[in-house]
C-alpha cells in the first residue's frame, strides 16, 4: 500500500521449535497511532524487537516507507527515521537529561542547532527543570520520559514505544497518554502496552495479537465489545 | 610412511598438549566464569613441584602425578579464598587481580630459585619408528591427556560430586536451597581445576623444562582454547585443542614454530569471527 | 563538558605539563634529564591504553604490541632513510593501521570484552616471539638487521627535519617529547569534548542505546582503537630514540603488565591518572631496580594485587571523591 510508513509481509520468527510471531501482515499510514496489545507470550515484544533489527526474521519482509529493512542492524534501522523505547528503559545513567537530547539531536544537526533543540523537547516533555541532573538519580517514571524525549529529539519519523506506561503512578500515566497523543499530531507511532487503562486513554486503531499472529484489528470500541479478544485474555481460547 | 606416522605423532602430541594445559582452565572458566590470568602460573608452579620433588629423590611418577596437582590444589585453594571469592561477579577485576597474582608468583619463584632452566630428563626414553626416534614419553602424554578427559568426564556424569558441582554451576540459589553450599563448591571447583593445570605443569615439565616466566607462554594459549571451545568443558576443549593442535603443529613443521603459533592465533580469529561463542556454542550443543 | 568549555583541572594539567617541560632542563642534570625524558614518553604510552580503556571501555591488554610495532617502525625506517622524519611519521602509522587491521576483527566480530583482551594478548606475545626468533643476517628488511633478541642498537636519533647531520641534543629531545606529551594530553581531551568523543563516552555507558539512537559503535570503537595504536606507535618511536635501541622486549609480557598497571594505578576514566600511574610506577621501578631486596615482578604483583582488590578505581578518581566531601558535591566528571 503506497504511503504506507511501515509495513511487514509475512514476518515471522522460530526459536527452534516455537514460532513465536507467525505470518504478521501489518500496515501502518502516515501519522497513525497504532496501538498492539494482547496477552502475555503473544509475540507483542518480539515483534517488537523484529520491528527494531534486535532480532532477525526467520521469514518475511519489513518495508520502512518502501525500503526494505528487514535483517539490517538496529542502528541503520535508527538511522533510516525509525526512534525506538524499549521495554526497560535503556539510558546513559551517568550523562544528564540534556546530554541524552543532545547526544540524539547532534547526530542529525549541527551543534549550535542542537542545543536549542534539546531546549526544545524539555520543555516538551517538562522536563527543564532536571535537565542537567545524572539521570541514574531519576525515578523510573522520569526515566520513561527521558527516553521519550531523547527519541524524540532524534526527530524520527516513526517512533516505537515498548510498554511506555509501564511502572508509573496513575498521573504520571495520564501525563504520558497526553505526551504521545500530541506527539501524535506530528509523528506516526507503535505502541506496545500491557496497562489498558493506558492503552483506552490514547487509542484509535488497536492490533491484538494472540500466540503469534494477529488475532484482529479494529478501532478501541470495536476491540473491547469483541467476544474472541475477551476470551483470548481470559485464556479461554486454546488456538487459532 | 614412518614419516606420516611420526607427523601424526607430532600433531596427535600437539593437541594432547592444548588438551593437558586448557582443560583446568575449561573447568574453571567453563564453570565458574572466572579468568584467571595467573593460570600459566599454576602450569608453572606445578612444573617446579614435580622437578624440585624429583631432585629430592621422590619418584619422577608420583612427583608429576601426586605431588604437582596436589600443591597447586591447594595454592589454588587459597587463591580462591583469599582473591577470587572476594571479587565474584567482577569479572575484569578478576582478570586484573589474578593478572597481579601472576605477576606476584613469577616474582617469589625467581626470588626463591633463581632466573635459570630447572629440568628434569623425560623418563621412559625413546622408541625407533623406521628412521625416526620419538620419545616414549610423548606418547604416554597423548594417552594420559584422554585419560584425564575420560577420568573428568566420568566424574561430572556419574559421581554425586559431578551432580553437585553441576547443578550449583547452573543455579547456586537452588542449589543452596538443596543444602548444598555454593561457597564450598567454588573453592573445590577451583581447587580441582588449579589441581589439573598443576598436573598438567607436571607432566610437560620434562619436556620443556621449568623458568620462573613459562607460564607467559603457555597462558595465551590456552585461553584462545577454552574461549574458543565454547561452553561445554570436554566437548570445547577437546574440539579446540584437535583444531588448534592440529594447525600449530602442522605449520610449525612445514615452517617454523613461531609461523605455527601465530597460525593458531589467526585460526582462532576467523573461528571466532564465525562461531562468537565458540565451537560448542553451536556444534554439540548441550553436551558436557 | 558540552560547549566546549576547559574544565580547570585539565588547564591546571596543562599548564603544568609547559611548566615543567620549560623549566626541568634548567635545573635537573644530563642524568635527571634523560630519565624524565623516557618517563614523558611513557605517559604519552599511559595515555594511549587510558584513552583505549578508560574511555572506549575496550580492554586491550596488549598495548605494547603498537608500542613495540612503532619502535621496530622507527628503527627499521631510521636505519634504511638515514633521516628520521620519515620514521616517526611512519612510526605513527605502521601501528595505527595494524590496530585499525585487528580492531576490525575484533569489533565487527562482535567479540566481547573478555575475548578482546584474551586476543591483544596474545597479539603481543606473537610479537614478542616473532621477534626474538629473528636473529642471523637472513632476518633484515632493507639495510636494517632485526637481530631477533640482541635487539636493535645505535639507532639513529632524532635529527632537525631535513637536516640528518644535525641531531637533537638531549634537552631539544626532552622538549620535542613534552611537547607531544602536551598535545596528545589536549588533543585527547579535544577529541573527547567533540560529537564523536560524547558518543564514545556514551558507548562505554550503554552501548545499545547509542546503537537505538543511530550510531554505529563498531566504527566508533574501531576507530578508538586506531588512534590508541597510533598514540602508542608515538611512544614506541620516543622510547626507541632514548635509547637509541629497540628490543623484543618492548613486546613482553611484562611490558603490556605495566601499561595496564600505570591505568589501574592512577586511575580508569581520566587522562591524568594514566600519568599519574605511570610517574609513580616508573619512579619506583627505577628505585628497585637499583637495589636487589626483591624482584620487581613480586612488588608490581603486590601492589597490583592491592589495588585491585583495595583502591579499585585508582588514584585520581579517589583523591577526587575525597576532595568532592570536603569540597561539596558536584559533578565530578572530566576533571582531568
Amino acid at each position: 500500500m503506497s504511503g504506507a510508513v511501515l509495513q511487514t509481509v509475512g514476518l515471522s520468527i522460530r526459536f527452534g521449535g516455537v514460532e513465536a510471531v507467525r505470518g504478521v501482515d501489518f500496515t501502518l499510514a502516515e501519522r497513525e497511532l497504532r496501538c498492539l496489545i494482547g496477552p502475555n507470550g503473544a509475540g507483542k515484544s518480539t515483534l517488537f524487537k523484529l520491528l527494531t533489527g534486535q532480532l532477525k526474521p526467520t521469514a518475511g519482509r519489513i518495508l520502512f516507507r518502501g525500503h526494505d529493512i528487514t535483517g539490517h542492524h538496529t542502528h541503520a534501522i535508527a538511522r533510516r527515521g525509525i526512534g525506538i523505547k524499549t521495554q526497560v528503559p535503556s539510558l546513559f545513567d551517568g550523562l544528564t537529561v540534556r546530554e541524552h537530547l543532545w547526544l540524539s539531536a547532534r547526530r542529525t544537526n549541527p551543534a549550535g542547532r542542537t542545543r536549542a533543540i534539546a531546549d526544545e523537547i524539555l520543555e516538551r516533555i517538562g522536563l527543564t527543570a532536571l535537565a542537567d541532573g545524572a539521570v541514574g538519580q531519576l525515578s523510573h517514571g522520569l526515566r520513561q520520559w527521558v527516553e521519550l524525549g531523547t527519541v524524540l529529539a532524534g526527530n524520527p519519523e516513526l517512533i516505537l514505544l515498548d510498554e511506555p506506561a509501564a511502572g508509573m503512578t496513575h498521573d504520571e500515566v495520564a501525563r504520558t497518554a497526553e505526551l504521545v497523543r500530541e506527539i501524535n499530531r506530528t509523528h506516526a507511532l507503535i505502541v506496545v502496552e500491557h496497562d489498558m487503562q493506558f492503552v483506552k486513554m490514547i487509542a484509535r486503531t488497536v492490533t491484538v495479537m494472540h500466540q503469534g499472529a494477529v488475532l484482529v484489528e479494529d478501532t478501541m470500541d470495536q476491540i473491547m465489545k469483541n467476544a474472541t479478544v475477551r476470551d483470548v485474555y481470559l485464556g479461554k481460547h486454546g488456538g487459532s | 610412511m614412518d614419516l606420516a606416522a611420526v607427523l601424526m605423532l607430532e600433531v596427535l602430541n600437539g593437541i594432547a598438549t592444548l588438551v593437558l594445559i586448557s582443560v583446568g582452565l575449561a573447568i574453571i572458566f567453563g564453570m565458574m566464569r572466572v579468568i584467571n590470568l595467573a593460570h600459566g602460573e599454576f602450569l608453572m608452579l606445578g612444573g617446579y613441584a614435580a622437578i624440585v620433588a624429583t631432585n629430592h629423590g621422590v619418584n619422577i611418577w608420583v612427583a608429576m602425578l601426586v605431588m604437582a596437582p596436589l600443591v597447586v590444589g591447594v595454592i589454588g585453594v587459597i587463591a580462591e579464598r583469599l582473591i577470587i571469592r572476594v571479587l565474584y561477579g567482577r569479572m575484569i577485576d578478576t582478570l586484573l587481580a589474578t593478572w597481579g597474582l601472576s605477576l606476584f608468583f613469577v616474582g617469589i619463584v625467581t626470588t626463591i630459585f633463581g632466573n635459570t632452566v630447572a629440568g628434569i630428563g623425560a623418563p621412559l626414553g625413546s622408541v625407533g619408528v623406521g628412521r625416526y626416534n620419538i620419545s616414549v614419553y610423548r606418547l604416554v602424554l597423548v594417552g594420559l591427556a584422554a585419560a584425564i578427559l575420560a577420568v573428568i568426564f566420568i566424574v561430572l556424569r556419574r559421581t554425586r560430586l559431578g551432580l553437585i558441582a553441576r547443578g550449583t554451576m547452573e543455579n547456586p540459589n537452588m542449589a543452596a536451597a538443596l543444602g548444598v553450599s555454593p561457597p564450598r563448591v567454588y573453592a573445590t571447583t577451583f581447587g580441582v581445576g588449579a589441581a589439573l593445570t598443576g598436573l598438567a605443569g607436571g607432566l610437560l615439565a620434562p619436556i620443556s623444562g621449568v623458568l620462573p616466566t613459562v607460564g607467559a607462554a603457555y597462558v595465551a594459549k590456552a585461553f584462545i582454547t577454552v574461549i574458543s571451545g565454547g561452553t561445554a568443558i570436554l566437548a570445547g576443549t577437546a574440539a579446540a585443542s584437535t583444531l588448534f593442535g592440529s594447525v600449530n603443529q602442522l605449520l610449525t613443521y612445514f615452517t617454523t614454530p613461531v609461523i605455527g603459533e601465530a597460525g593458531l592465533l589467526a585460526a582462532a580469529i576467523l573461528l571466532l569471527r564465525v562461531l562468537p561463542h565458540g565451537i560448542t556454542g553451536k556444534l554439540f550443543r548441550g553436551s558436557l | 563538558m558540552i560547549g566546549g568549555r576547559w574544565s580547570p583541572g585539565i588547564v591546571l594539567t596543562t599548564v603544568a605539563m609547559v611548566g615543567i617541560a620549560l623549566g626541568v632542563p634548567q635545573v635537573v642534570d644530563q642524568f635527571g634529564l634523560l630519565q624524565l625524558t623516557v618517563f614523558a614518553a611513557m605517559c604519552i604510552l599511559a595515555l594511549s591504553l587510558g584513552f583505549v580503556w578508560g574511555y572506549g571501555g575496550i580492554l586491550c591488554f596488549g598495548q605494547s604490541a603498537f608500542f613495540g610495532l612503532g619502535g621496530y617502525t622507527y628503527a627499521v625506517t631510521a636505519i634504511n632513510v638515514g633521516e628520521s622524519t620519515l620514521a616517526t611519521i611512519l612510526a605513527v602509522v605502521v601501528p595505527a593501521v595494524f590496530a585499525a587491521l585487528l580492531g576490525y576483527f575484533m569489533f565487527y566480530g562482535r567479540l566481547s570484552d573478555v575475548y578482546l583482551g584474551v586476543i591483544t594478548l596474545s597479539v603481543t606475545l606473537i610479537f614478542f616471539n616473532l621477534m626474538n626468533s629473528t636473529a642471523g643476517d637472513a632476518y633484515r628488511v632493507g639495510k636494517a638487521r632485526l637481530n631477533g633478541f640482541n635487539g636493535m642498537p645505535s639507532l639513529p636519533t632524532l635529527n632537525v627535519p631535513g637536516d640528518p647531520g644535525r641531531l637533537l641534543d638531549p634537552a631539544e629531545t626532552f622538549y620535542l617529547v613534552m611537547a607531544f606529551l602536551v598535545i596528545v594530553y589536549v588533543g585527547l581531551h579535544g577529541l573527547l569534548a567533540s560529537h564523536f568523543g560524547r558518543v564514545v563516552v556514551a558507548i562505554r555507558e550503554n552501548e545499545t542505546r547509542c546503537e537505538l539512537l543511530g550510531y554505529d559503535v563498531r566504527l566508533h570503537k574501531l576507530l578508538v582503537f586506531t588512534i590508541g595504536g597510533g598514540i602508542a606507535g608515538l611512544a614506541g618511536c620516543l622510547f626507541a630514540n632514548w635509547g637509541a635501541f629497540v628490543s623484543p622486549n618492548v613486546f613482553s609480557l611484562t611490558m603490556t603488565s605495566q601499561i595496564i598497571i600505570w591505568v589501574i594505578v592512577g586511575g580508569l576514566g581520566t587522562l591524568l591518572g594514566p600519568i599519574i600511574g605511570c610517574l609513580i610506577m616508573q619512579y619506583l621501578a627505577t628505585t628497585l631496580g637499583t637495589q636487589q631486596l626483591a624482584n620487581t615482578n613480586l612488588i608490581f604483583g603486590i601492589i597490583f594485587l592491592a589495588f585491585v582488590l583495595l583502591v579499585p578505581r585508582g588514584i585520581v578518581p579517589s583523591l577526587r571523591r575525597l576532595g568532592a566531601r570536603a569540597v561539596g558535591p558536584a559533578r565530578v566528571r572530566d576533571l582531568a
